[in-house]
């Protein structure tokens, strides 16, 4: 007698699980935190920098970064960005809609290599949110670490992200935050200027210090460029790629970059690894 | 107490100026500080000086009409306020105000670019040193220009 597999084995990896939205929170003009529950089964655990797949059923899927505390299981926070049909499609869920998870995919900020050091975590834009889970477990291990920095740039106050959190942690004695916004308004009094310009003057020692930067690309290479004239080695700083995710399990190719498939080998790529990758014109 | 050619000589943009290039500057700078909403330099103003901050943070500002006074950089602890002093007509391009309370050391620039004409030895050195300042400048302008955060991640 044919034996019948164990249902989820059967689902694989292409087979989204269904999650209602519990709580839908609006961040900004375009940006939107969904926490999804398992209806029935749920994912293996997300860890920090990994990502998900997340279906808007009819519409289409799209792989987004795990914003949310990873001990909170199995509870999922997604941050999203409404930009394309599919996007704009998550963040106008409302409690109770159901949505598809696939994942979680990729690989996981090396916090490990920050025990005894200090951490420093660089987020641009919606850089952001891939980052919040990495500081998170920072902060849940803080004795572990010989420092906490965020620094953190946005392209005006109103595009900035988890503002609310943002001041907690600056009121923190043992956490240090700098803001910064490409564009001011009338009532900002904070920085303006890219988020480089805030890693001069960041008060930790190079010497003892991990990086972690997300954000676009360009934004990225420059601040990879700022953190090596401070003096870190390029081997402690690790930053998130993205390009175009369908399968997450590196089989469709449409993410991949020279020799890696970023959605399966990252999307976190420790800075000496992949600079070669990222000075090819057109890769 | 650290004498002010101490405190310049410790920033890194006059770092391995000789002592008596920084006893020189020190001689021309003093002690500066200033309240949130102070203006440490107006737009338009003769630009005969310049200031490296060593608390708070400056707000370089320009008038555009129906919009008010915007804010294009901000320069904090560490940084250097101002080249216009070196620079033809010696005007300055935009408003310093003080986004919150400044110290800073605020240096004469008409004494110092008297100097640098005698001493071109130490002109160089300024100019390179002030060169590299400006070029850090340009940079994140044109970062902010690529308005990197408007359709990537």
């Amino acid at each position: 007698m044919a034996t019948v597999a164990e249902p989820l084995a059967a689902y694989g990896a292409m087979v989204p699980l269904a999650y209602t939205v519990a709580r839908s929170r609006r961040e900004n003009h375009d940006n939107w935190t969904l926490e999804l529950e398992p209806v029935d089964a749920a994912i293996d655990p997300i860890g920090p920098g990994q990502f998900d797949m997340l279906y808007a059923f009819g519409v289409g899927e799209v792989p987004i970064s795990n914003s949310g505390d990873p001990d909170r299981v199995p509870t999922l926070v997604h941050t999203i960005r409404a930009v394309g049909p599919v996007t704009k499609a998550l963040c106008a869920a409302r409690p109770g809609d159901v949505v598809g998870v696939r994942g979680p995919f990729g690989n996981q900020w090396p916090l490990h290599e920050a025990v005894g050091r200090e951490l420093v975590l660089v987020g641009g834009g919606v850089g952001l949110p891939p980052l919040r889970p990495a500081l998170y477990k920072a902060l849940a291990h803080r004795d572990e670490l010989a420092g906490l920095h965020v620094l953190y740039g946005g392209r005006t106050p109103r595009d900035l992200l988890f503002t609310r959190e943002l001041e907690q942690w600056r009121a923190r004695w043992d956490v240090t935050v700098g803001v910064t916004v490409d564009a001011g308004d009338a009532d900002w009094r904070g920085n303006v200027g890219v988020v480089t310009k805030l890693i001069p003057g960041a008060s930790f020692d190079p010497a003892n210090s991990v990086a972690f930067v997300v954000g676009p690309e360009i934004m990225m290479r420059f601040t990879a460029r700022a953190l090596l004239a401070r003096g870190l080695p390029p081997e402690r700083i690790w930053i998130s790629m993205e390009r175009t995710m369908r399968c997450g399990i590196g089989l469709c190719g449409h993410c991949q970059l020279g020799p890696t498939l970023i959605c399966r080998d990252g999307p976190i790529y420790r800075l000496d690894e992949i600079t070669p990758l990222l000075e090819v014109p057109e890769l | 107490m650290r004498t002010l050619d101490t405190l310049i000589g410790e920033n890194p943009v006059f770092q391995g100026l000789a002592a008596a290039q920084l006893e020189f500057l020190a001689g021309c700078g003093q002690n500066v500080a200033f309240d949130a909403g102070d203006r440490l330099f107006r737009e338009g103003d003769s630009a005969d000086t310049f200031f490296l901050v060593r608390h708070g943070l400056v707000a370089l500002d320009a008038y555009v009409p129906n919009r008010g006074q915007m804010t294009v950089e901000t320069v904090g602890a560490g940084e250097i306020v101002g080249w216009s002093w070196l620079v033809s007509p010696f005007r300055w391009h935009f408003t310093g105000r003080a986004v919150e309370p400044v110290r800073a050391i605020q240096f004469d620039g008409a004494c110092i670019r008297e100097k640098l004409e005698a001493d071109p030895k130490l002109g160089y050195e300024l100019l390179t040193r002030f060169s590299q300042v400006i070029v850090e400048r340009l940079q994140s302008t044109r970062l902010q220009l690529m308005d990197v955060y408007g359709n990537g991640r």
